[in-house]
């Protein structure tokens, strides 16, 4: 009887830890910033203890907030756009490499994420400055200057810089998986290079490139180091509307309402995405 | 005639050479196998044949073109590889089809032609699944399909039958050359068990460390084979070292003392010269009776035939003895070894080392 009852605890009290901190640091956190997000804020006297809905109103309603949200998910979109386009590739050629040299770019691409991001943020805005080494390059070749630093352009840039590894980490373990042979078996049967990837190497890495993209996209929708570094005062992502909400409104219910809808948009976002593309992949792909 | 000829093909691999001057003619239909160890270059010729991998030197002609430089998809070859190498993510038919497509055949003929090779191979019924939801058997064949598809000049087969087991292998090698003898396709095939290629082949190849040792009918190789390695690589034999002796017209082995009388013209004598006599050659009589007398060390019955090893004077030997449906001599009893002189081959000098 000692021996069963021990047997049956045993996966709690492995899975005790874990679920603990889970529960400590995710859970309870983002219930009580839900509850938080219901409280009634007055400018004067600070948070009430009564109960209301307006935050959530007024961030559906005001233009300011939406053109924030909106501006969120077209970077998002745009970066994991970019990194598909620049991974995917990437991770093929990485893939196809032989060793010394494979290990060698497998750390240019995985060492930046060993560089913190504020750095590396600081590190762009230097050279996309009014008088960074872009724009210096610019004019020596005869162009006008750009203002680059402060657009979604330069977020655009530092994101995809951030998030590559994200993409081709795991388009290239996908790659990995793949029978060398499949590909020269498409050769053989009268495919051209570019036909054979198309046809034959593309499809078996659509689960590769969905994860990464899900990884880049929520990454992106909720970077704030970057956006707030390269976006300036002005041009506001989610995250860093929350962080405004917080630290300069002091209307930290209001903060907490938009951090929700973030959440939230988020997921519906990405689970209608997976729905979409994981579904058609896993029926063929197994 | 002469349909594929391979001319001094060689490949180096950095330092490393894996294909040594290949120098082979393959007529139109024939089934011929490349056979060897693992390491020997029989995969790496069969690729260069399939443009997967660019010949050093030399040259490889197709129906007179020469097809050296050709880029594998422009070769049109059928190629089986190992793996099979299906494509995962494609149904049984889109597999077949895929080389049809290539070609651009329209559709209502693609399929006709992908319902042919599919009935050709028994898969009609597996026609939209996918590769994962087939068996080994069935994915080999659903690869033989698609090579056949798309009618090479050429089929090449590499290692076809050794992802499967015993008996599955067994069917294989008679489907297959079925498929072989009905389409009447040109075929190379690369294999490293003797057994496989000698029941299918028409010629066998056999590829020793890179180079061509022998070429020939898998009966002439089995019985005449050039070398020591041959000798063994190709079904079992004992090998025996011993000096060639010539009294007159009579000639014969000296092992140890004993002489075994055998017959090679060529020979000089005092020449160091290996035996070789096949397990199946040597019969077994009762003590007393044969040329060699020896103790039976340990017997293996299997099934239609018994295996013996022997202790004789000259050394143990193997001999294999159909069953007759009588128990053979016991593990221990005494025994006389007999077999017709003309069924020793005399390899000659040096070749004893390569066993």
């Amino acid at each position: 009887m000692i021996a069963r009852s021990s047997t049956l605890s045993a996966p709690w009290l492995l899975a005790g830890p874990g679920a603990l901190f889970f529960f400590g640091l995710v859970l309870l956190p983002l219930a009580l910033t839900v509850i938080l997000s219901f409280h009634a804020y007055d400018h004067s006297t600070g948070i009430q203890n009564t109960f209301t809905l307006s935050h959530y109103v007024t961030v559906v309603t005001d233009s300011y907030y939406l053109e924030i949200f909106w501006r969120t998910l077209r970077i998002a979109a745009l970066t994991t756009l970019i990194c598909a386009a620049i991974g995917v590739p990437e991770a093929y050629i990485l893939s196809r490499m032989r060793d010394p040299w494979r290990s060698v770019f497998l750390l240019v691409i995985i060492g930046p994420l060993l560089v913190s991001v504020v750095v590396r943020t600081f590190g762009w805005s230097m050279l996309l400055g009014s008088q960074g080494l872009v724009n210096q390059a610019l004019q020596l070749v005869g162009f006008a200057p750009a203002r680059i630093l402060y657009t979604e352009t330069a977020i655009v840039i530092a994101l995809v810089h951030v998030m590559l590894p994200f993409m081709v980490i795991p388009v290239w373990t996908a790659l990995q998986k793949l029978d060398p042979m499949v590909e020269a078996a498409a050769w053989t049967l009268g495919a051209s290079h570019f036909t054979a990837l198309r046809r034959v190497v593309m499809p078996q890495v659509t689960l590769g490139m969905l994860s990464g993209s899900l990884i880049v996209f929520g990454l992106s929708a909720s970077a704030f180091a970057v956006p707030a570094l390269l976006g300036g005062r002005r041009l506001k992502m989610a995250a860093t509307l929350v962080y405004d909400e917080y630290l300069h409104e002091l209307n930290w219910p209001l903060g907490a309402a938009i951090a929700i809808i973030v959440l939230v948009a988020n997921l519906c976002i990405m689970l209608a995405y997976n729905r979409m593309v994981e579904a058609r992949a896993r029926r063929t792909l197994g | 005639m002469a349909f594929l000829t391979l001319e001094g093909v060689s490949k180096e691999f950095g330092s490393f050479t894996a294909v040594r001057d290949v120098t082979l003619t393959i007529d139109k239909g024939e089934f011929v196998s490349l056979l060897g160890p693992s390491g020997c270059g029989k995969t790496t010729t069969l690729q260069m044949i399939a443009g997967l991998v660019e010949p050093t030197e030399g040259r490889i002609s197709l129906d007179g073109r020469d097809i050296t430089r050709e880029k594998p998809n422009h070769r049109g070859l059928g190629v089986v590889f190992q793996s099979y190498a299906l494509f995962p993510h494609m149904t049984v038919t889109q597999n077949v089809a895929f080389g049809l497509e290539m070609r651009r055949v329209p559709s209502a003929e693609r399929m006709e032609r992908v319902r042919e090779a599919l009935s050709l191979v028994q898969l009609t019924s597996f026609a939209d699944r996918y590769p994962r939801q087939l068996s080994g058997g069935q994915r080999q064949r659903v690869a033989i399909a698609r090579a056949l598809v798309i009618a090479p000049p050429v089929l090449l087969l590499d290692e076809p039958l050794s992802n499967l087991d015993a008996k599955l292998r067994e069917e294989m090698q008679f489907e297959l050359r079925r498929i072989q003898r009905k389409v009447g396709t040109t075929t190379i095939m690369v294999t490293h068990d003797q057994a496989e290629a000698l029941s299918i082949s028409d010629r066998v190849v056999v590829m020793e460390g890179g180079r061509m040792t022998q070429v020939d009918a898998p009966y002439r190789l089995y019985e005449q084979p050039s070398n020591a390695f041959i000798s063994s690589f190709v079904g079992k034999t004992n090998l025996l070292a011993g000096t060639w002796r010539r009294n007159g017209t009579s000639s014969a082995v000296d092992i140890g003392g004993v002489l075994l009388e055998a017959s090679a013209p060529e020979i000089a004598a005092g020449t160091p010269v290996t035996l070789s006599i096949r397990p199946e050659k040597i019969l077994m009589r009762d003590a007393g009776a044969g040329r060699l007398e020896g103790r039976v060390a340990s017997r293996f019955f299997l099934g239609s035939q018994w295996l013996f090893t022997i202790d004789t004077p000259i050394g143990t030997m193997m001999v294999s003895t159909p069953n007759q449906g009588v128990e053979p001599p016991a593990e221990g009893s005494p025994v006389g070894l007999d077999w017709s002189p003309a069924n020793l081959r005399i390899i000659a000098g040096t070749a004893a080392a390569a066993a």
